[in-house]
């Protein structure tokens, strides 16, 4: 494959929040600022490059057999690092981030790209791959908290931009305003990319790139 | 006794793990056809999230604290939820295999299941003791099933239902998901209202 391609795919083709449906939760959880948003995005592209580059090196030292734990060891020990990064130098985004911070163990994405791709590429494109992805993820999730800010608090960054003129929509900064807004967001990468993104028949579990591992009906129960 | 019913109905109804708090929402969005299925994954999810809080918090408490390794708990507690859920697989399959007919295959999804290392997690950040983290783990199952098994009922309706192309699928589902979590909105101040 290309290597540009690579680096693309994860842009809007296989975008992982908008196409895959992959990390749904943190994409609606800290989605209620755009500088949330990015800030959740850029923390995930750190833990994923850094588990893409190290899983691709040592894919040929961990035993098949064992190679999901293993890799869930890797991707915690890289969540803890960036964690603690995150503590140190940027409190405000620790507080704002709180619980979804450590819980990017077990976003999908990460854990998918690992067993969909680094286990199976080189480093290097095994990097582009992470940084495509974790591009694309930081781009929905700025996206979204854009979105829910600029109507929930008529604000955008933190910088004012209709609150004094329109009263805005406290609800997009709540719960539903999440699903809402990402809902519709969903429906219209579907209407512009029609045809030509990744076909999806249903979601959740089966759109996660871990399904084939973790569900073992799949498979009629062999694994367990 | 009053505390923990405070604990049990604002995890369950105030703070919804899924419908307030955004956790569990691949398993809420992926089990929720059926109501059959959305109970098997329901049932396996709050054995799971109280056997979690059983071990997690003792292991928090007596062995990284005192260690001063309380940074490590991410990885620790991933490690062994993953294991506690290929336990409770086993033992099910040799000593209750009818109970592993019925949870059998949700077990395994849910170790990457976010609700699950969620309120283990949870539990130790609210500085909850050990009695009230289980009351907030029984909760929070509970309020994962009621989510549940509204949202299957909702979505069984939407099937017979005319919707746009566009919304078809995905976007109309997590439409549905917003309204129902606006009526979830309504519980706010019934602690309040109840115990106080």
């Amino acid at each position: 494959m290309n290597r540009l391609a690579i680096l693309k795919n994860g842009l809007l083709k296989e975008n992982p929040v908008f196409v895959l449906l992959l990390g749904t939760c943190p994409s609606l959880a800290v989605t209620t600022m755009a500088v949330n948003g990015l800030g959740m995005g850029v923390s995930t592209l750190m833990v994923l490059l850094c588990s893409n580059i190290a899983i691709a090196a040592l894919k040929d030292f961990i035993p098949d057999k064992v190679r999901i734990p293993a890799f869930v060891v890797l991707i915690a020990g890289f969540v803890t690092i960036v964690g603690l990064l995150v503590k140190a130098y940027a409190p405000d985004l620790d507080l704002a981030l709180g619980i979804f911070l450590p819980l990017i163990v077990v976003n999908c994405i990460i854990l998918g790209r690992a067993e969909m791709f680094a286990s199976k590429n080189g480093i290097v494109d095994s990097a582009l791959d992470a940084v495509g992805m974790g591009l694309g993820f930081t781009m929905a999730l700025f996206i979204i908290g854009s979105i829910r800010e600029l109507l929930g608090s008529g604000m955008w960054m933190g910088i004012p931009v209709t609150a004094g003129h329109i009263e805005p929509i406290a609800i997009f900064m709540l719960a539903p305003g999440g699903f809402f807004v990402y809902g519709c967001m969903i429906a219209l990468i579907g209407k512009l990319t029609k045809g030509k993104s990744v076909k999806k028949k249903s979601f959740g579990c089966a759109g996660c790139p871990s399904a084939g591992i973790c569900n073992p009906s799949d498979k009629g129960g062999s694994e367990s | 006794m009053k505390e923990m019913m405070i604990i049990l109905v604002s995890v369950i109804l105030v703070d919804n793990f899924v419908l307030s708090k955004f956790l569990g929402i691949c398993p809420f969005l992926g089990v929720s056809k059926k109501l059959d299925s959305a109970i098997g994954m329901s049932l396996a999810v709050i054995f799971v999230m109280t056997i979690a809080t059983l071990v997690t918090y003792p292991i928090y408490d007596k062995l990284l604290v005192p260690n001063d390794i309380g940074y490590l708990q991410t990885i620790v507690f991933i490690l062994v939820i993953a294991a506690l859920v290929q336990l409770v697989e086993i033992t099910l399959k040799k000593y209750v295999p009818a109970l592993y007919r019925a949870l059998g295959v949700y077990l395994p999804l849910i170790t990457t299941n976010c609700a699950v290392l969620g309120v283990t997690l949870l539990n130790i950040d609210s500085g909850y003791t050990y009695i009230q983290s289980i009351v907030n783990a029984v909760g929070a199952g509970i309020g994962f099933m009621l989510a549940m098994v509204l949202f299957s009922g909702v979505r069984q309706t939407m099937e017979q239902s005319d919707i746009p192309v566009s919304f078809r699928g995905v976007p109309s589902v997590l439409i549905a998901a917003s309204i129902v979590s606006v009526s979830f909105m309504g519980f706010a101040g019934i602690v309040d209202g109840l115990f106080r």
